[in-house]
């Protein structure tokens, strides 16, 4: 290994162990405000694992997530806790395998109102099912975890994450997503597998969603399909990545932690205009910064070295 | 000895349009063929049944002793067979580097890492083609271009090579440059099937030749003879004694 990636692993592990130990410094509204960053940041991440370098942009990210949340709420009081938690990521991950199998075909335009019809359709059903089947439309989380808990175990998935969006960059199944970003027809015939390459990641990526809503949805205690289904997460997650950059490892979470923060902002201040800056600041984004700030950052910065030179 | 690939009876139709006819022809092991024929003649129709980009409607393809015909073009690659595009087709979001290296990372001897990156360099230089490193492969010229798909066709190792129009679109420099690098190829033992419209290039290169016209094969055979055939001229420049 390369002395700047020994540099980086140690800042990462000091960052890491100061982030751990800040709930003994908090008040419950400031920890609170912590788990919702790391959640963001780790369905944004996951988010970008997938949709950055193949420009697949999914809508679907609230959908593993919702189902993440309602099997800790189905089996959280017959299975021990890990136990849940391991059957929480399963369900997503064979979702997203199976809807994976029959979408991944779609481009473009019609992916995305596939995986936002995908959303309702989960939803709709679950509703259906909690409202025919088992009589009672909400359920009730009773774990003995408390929020410090929450708050590490989601502080761990975001590093797992991050371990694994930096290891797909690096590796060949990385550079295949990137190949089949740029042209499908070259990938194909330089040997690249499309269908196995686009399928293998959208099922890590929906796991780890599935995963942040499992560990998560204790602090809610209540649950019903439309708390745990809505819409606005896959909608934040999208406009957090592209804020900070989709195709760069720290972009998602560079996106995510300020966007997190305005948004708890303005809902506190604007309850009643919310939705319509959101829409707002996602077009600003789209049109101002559409590779995101890092690249827009790196483009300013080779600009301006390039006038220095000629100066 | 037997054919490396064998095309036998090949028909694809696009709606009502035939655009390659049963089309039956083979390339024996180290053999640079051209592929000819007028605009609209279902050359490139031809060449996209073979590397696995649509799937014929009916016919054989056998490659090597095995049949290939309809399977998807990943798994053709990996059989040994690698093409260039008639448009340039460059990743943009990759390096000239990495370009080349797509093709090393998913051939059936795969590299990567170290390795994959001397490679691609030996690949490059193969072609005459310098670049600093890090440099994207959207800031090439036009031959620089055309110079990178060759040399990441060529990184697959390919035992058939298919050129689409590789040739086209040169300046006569760039153009000598491009046949002393294809001349070069033939010593490597390489079997290549090229689809070309320069004529130079193809009496240059090309012992045999196999024409086509409206999907059809209508010529095959050592390429002075078949350029002279009267089914060729008239197809190339209409009827003779009109």
């Amino acid at each position: 290994m390369t002395r700047a990636l020994w540099l980086a692993l140690v800042i990462a592990a000091v960052a890491v162990a100061v982030l751990a130990y800040m709930p003994s410094q908090l008040g419950p509204y400031p920890l609170g405000l912590m788990i919702g960053i790391m959640s963001y940041v780790v369905l944004a991440t996951a988010w970008a694992m997938f949709s950055g370098p193949t420009r697949y942009i999914s809508l679907a990210t609230v959908a593993f997530f919702g189902l993440g949340a309602y099997t800790v709420a189905v089996l959280g009081d017959y299975l021990p806790y890990p136990l849940v938690l391991a059957c929480a990521g399963l369900v997503g991950l064979v979702v997203a395998l199976i809807v994976g199998v029959f979408t991944l075909r779609l481009a473009g335009v019609y992916f995305v109102v596939f995986t936002f019809g995908l959303t309702e359709l989960i939803r709709q059903v679950v509703t259906w099912y909690e409202v025919n089947v088992t009589r009672t439309l909400g359920r009730y989380i009773f774990l003995d975890i408390t929020t410090e808990q929450i708050y590490w175990q989601l502080l761990g998935l975001a590093v797992i994450t991050i371990g694994i969006a930096f290891w797909v960059r690096r590796s060949r199944i990385g550079l295949a997503l990137r190949v089949i970003g740029d042209d499908e027809v070259v990938a194909a015939h330089s040997g690249i597998n499309i269908p196995a390459t686009k399928i293998a990641l959208f099922g890590v990526s929906s796991m780890i969603m599935a995963l942040a809503g499992a560990i998560q949805s204790p602090r809610w205690t209540y649950i019903e399909p439309s708390i745990v289904f809505n819409p606005t997460i896959s909608f934040l997650t999208v406009i957090m990545a592209l804020l900070g950059g989709a195709n760069r490892l720290w972009g998602p979470l560079l996106g995510a932690v300020p966007l997190f923060l305005l948004f708890e902002w303005l809902s506190a201040h604007f309850p009643n205009h919310y939705s319509i800056i959101l829409g707002l600041l996602f077009i600003a984004i789209v049109f101002a910064l559409p590779n995101g700030v890092l690249a827009f950052g790196e483009g300013l910065w080779q600009r301006l070295r390039r006038r220095e030179a000629h100066s | 000895m037997t054919a490396l690939l064998d095309v036998d009876r090949l028909t694809r139709r696009f709606g009502g349009l035939v655009a390659v006819n049963e089309l039956t022809f083979s390339l024996d092991a180290g053999e640079i063929v051209g592929l000819l024929g007028p605009n609209g003649s279902g050359k490139t129709t031809a060449l996209n049944l073979i590397s696995g980009l649509v799937a014929p409607t009916s016919g054989q393809i056998t490659f090597d002793g095995q049949p290939i015909g309809g399977l998807p073009a990943n798994r053709i690659a990996r059989r040994g067979i690698a093409r260039t595009f008639q448009l340039v087709r460059p990743l943009p979001s990759l390096t000239v580097i990495e370009n080349v290296i797509t093709a090393l990372a998913f051939r059936a001897e795969a590299l990567w890492g170290k390795p994959a990156e001397e490679a691609a360099g030996r690949y490059l230089e193969q072609v005459g083609l310098t670049v600093r490193p890090g440099q994207a492969a959207v800031d090439l010229t036009y031959i620089d271009l055309k110079r990178l798909e060759l040399a990441r066709a060529l990184a697959a190792e390919p035992r058939l090579l298919l050129l689409d129009e590789w040739l086209a679109g040169l300046n006569p420099t760039e153009l000598r440059a491009g046949i002393k690098l294809i001349t070069a190829l033939r010593q490597s033992g390489i079997t290549v099937l090229l689809v070309e419209h320069v004529m130079d290039a193809v009496h240059a290169l090309c012992e045999r030749c196999v024409v086509m016209n409206a999907g059809r094969k209508i010529a095959d055979g050592p390429t002075a003879d078949v350029l002279e055939d009267r089914d060729v001229v008239r197809a190339y420049l209409g009827e003779v004694d009109a």
